[in-house]
């Protein structure tokens, strides 16, 4: 996946000033940044919802000159705070994922119902087939999200803020899920996330946007340092070193309390 | 959590699912679809048989089956009676039928469309368009019989249908005016404006015009009384065309119920299929309300007791809505002509009726069916 120069104005604001970015096949790129700073409008360029002509190309080819059913057998999105419909049932929601693949106006073949047993499956959820997604709790419903996302059949799944509602044990089921997904179906994957320790633990590589733009990009030891977060979230941290990447801890100003 | 998953996702399964329990698709199950005929078919017989003159159900069920080609049966009815049933109650039903079975469809498919379960056919201006023309017709031209106007060319119907369809034109283009980021709520308050305004406009006209409002109002009450198989003939174009579109898209419905983004992410152009289904739900409404007056809550009471009853999916509320609107209406218009016999009661206002009480429950429960 690569983004050259891209250009986003909405409603007469610079959301993105020319930003790039590589993402190499089975990679974890995770990108952080202060709010306002275009990281969910990068996710939603990069999976064709805002036009980005010319920008955006995915495995090779011009995202603009993918249908948009192709682009969705390619790119699966996982939205912040996705709309649960009412009624819905998990085995429904999920087999939402396979619409890039039934013919429009037609319905659902076996081999579509077979991909969405073989997904509820691989993700524990099968005892919850019958269950309405409004009922789940957020943790599992964020499984369903992903199973949803990866009955879609896509190799890059865009995740954007996928543990912003979870606790931490949640955050860490989710994506332990996620990184498990990567390694076993080759999956890439571009996320957004505040929770810099945690992005950091599971990414390969972060990229830095502020206004707009990419201040930095590397491996997580090398944009989680205390001086660009400063700078840029305007935030007083420190960064220690831990087992899996650097660990950014909020620090507030003035003396210490006794 | 399993530890050495396959590749999942891909187009032929290639690994048999592990199954446990039987777990389907939603969709419409055999004995909902075999209650909603049999629905239809109650509705048909008793609206055939009940009336000032009472006909015995057994041979009007017999009469009814002659009509089908290559049956001949003894329905033991007179001359006097057969005509009766074909000519006159008949076409009055089967009018009902296919208005109720209209307006239900595009009330359904409109509270899909704008994920509101408020919506109703007549929430682009259908009602206001159709009202607005009807009172200047009949105010500045005058009706005589059958509702040919004198001195215009057009009826009453005609001014209805081209009312109709005029401010839901109006509506889009006031909607599309917000530009690429129109939404659903930008359409609905378009329509809103172009009622109000419509509605201004024909308060004005019966204001000036005071002789007419009881010719309007019977109109505006909406009736099946003076239908014959002219009518039937006239809307069963457009009820064939708004009923084949909006069941095609039926499952593209449920993918729009996740959001526009979503449903563009899943590969739809959420906007193409909701303007396509407006235009074919707004052309039926405007049909049925061409050949009824303006019949309110049908589009709100039959969707929602479907949804309740037998499951939120488009692919259950639309057919469903279809068979049960139909023979709703059906049924309604043997209590709006027999409850005061001989007077009639406008069929808009029994709707209604049963309908306010109904509002009630169905914002009682909104909440869990759209939270």
């Amino acid at each position: 996946m690569q983004v050259r120069g891209l250009h986003v104005r909405l409603g007469g604001a610079v959301i993105l000033a020319g930003v790039d970015l590589t993402v190499a096949p089975g990679e974890w790129v995770t990108v952080i940044g202060p709010n306002g700073a275009g990281k969910s409008t990068l996710l939603r360029a990069v999976g064709g919802l805002l036009p980005a002509p010319g920008a955006v190309s995915l495995f090779g080819t011009p995202s603009g000159a993918l249908r948009r059913r192709e682009r969705a057998r390619v790119v699966a999105t996982v939205a912040q705070s996705p709309v649960v419909p009412a009624g819905m049932s998990v085995f429904d929601y999920v087999l939402l994922g396979r619409t890039p693949y039934i013919a429009p106006l037609g319905r659902e073949s076996a081999a579509d119902l077979a991909v969405v047993h073989d997904v509820l499956d691989r993700l524990d959820l099968t005892g919850f087939h019958g269950r309405e997604l409004a009922t789940l709790s957020g943790g599992e419903r964020q499984r369903v999200f992903l199973a949803r996302a990866l009955a879609q059949g896509a190799t890059l799944l865009l995740l954007d803020e996928p543990t912003s509602a979870l606790d931490i044990g949640h955050q860490q089921e989710v994506l332990e899920l996620v990184d498990q997904l990567r390694r076993t179906h080759g999956l890439t994957v571009l996320a957004t996330m505040h929770d810099l320790s945690v992005a950091g633990e599971y990414a390969d590589r972060m990229v830095l946007l502020a206004d707009g733009r990419v201040v930095a990009a590397g491996p997580p030891d090398q944009v989680l340092t205390e001086e660009l977060l400063s700078r840029h979230y305007r935030a007083r941290v420190r960064v220690v070193p831990g087992d899996h990447g650097p660990l950014v801890v909020p620090s507030r100003p003035g003396p210490p309390r006794h | 959590m399993r530890s050495t998953p396959a590749p999942a996702g891909t187009r032929d399964a290639s690994r048999p699912a592990r199954v446990t329990g039987t777990p389907r698709p939603a969709g419409l199950r055999k004995r909902w679809l075999a209650a909603g005929v049999l629905a239809v078919l109650v509705a048909l017989v008793a609206g055939v048989s009940l009336g000032p003159v009472s006909l015995p159900p057994g041979s009007v069920a017999a009469e009814l089956l002659n009509l089908l080609p290559g049956v001949r049966l003894d329905s033991g009815l007179t001359e006097r009676e057969i005509a009766i049933v074909t000519e006159l109650r008949l076409p009055r039903v089967v009018l009902g039928l296919l208005v109720g079975g209209m307006l239900a469809l595009a009330g359904g498919c409109y509270q899909g469309v704008f994920r509101n379960p408020l919506a109703d056919p007549y929430l682009l201006g259908v009602a206001a368009g159709a009202g607005f023309a009807v009172t200047a017709v009949i105010t500045l031209g005058g009706v005589g019989a059958g509702g040919a106007l004198t001195g215009m060319p057009v009826t009453i119907p005609l001014a209805a249908f081209v009312g109709s369809l005029g401010a839901v034109a109006l509506t889009y283009l006031l909607g599309a005016a917000g530009g690429r980021d129109r939404s659903p709520a930008t359409l609905i308050l378009a329509g809103v404006a172009v009622s109000a305004f419509l509605a201004a406009g024909q308060t004005y006209l019966l204001q000036r015009h005071s002789d007419s409002i009881q010719q309007v109002y019977s109109w505006l009450l909406g009736r099946l009384g003076t239908a014959g198989w002219g009518d039937v003939r006239l809307i069963l174009p457009y009820f064939v065309l708004t009923t084949v579109v909006v069941l095609l898209h039926r499952r593209e419905l449920d993918v729009l119920s996740v959001g526009d983004d979503e449903a563009s992410g899943l590969g739809l152009h959420p906007q193409r299929s909701r303007y396509l289904l407006i235009a074919a739900a707004s052309l039926g409404t405007a049909a049925a309300v061409s050949a009824s007056g303006l019949i309110g809550f049908v589009g709100i009471i039959v969707p929602h007791t479907v949804r309740l009853l037998a499951g939120s999916s488009h692919r259950v509320i639309l057919p469903l809505s279809l068979l049960f609107g139909a023979a709703f209406l059906a049924l309604t218009d043997v209590v709006a002509r027999t409850a005061a016999a001989p007077a009639e009661i406008p069929i808009g206002v029994v709707t209604a009726l049963l309908g306010g009480p109904f509002f009630v429950l169905v914002l009682r429960t909104a909440r869990r069916v759209f939270p």
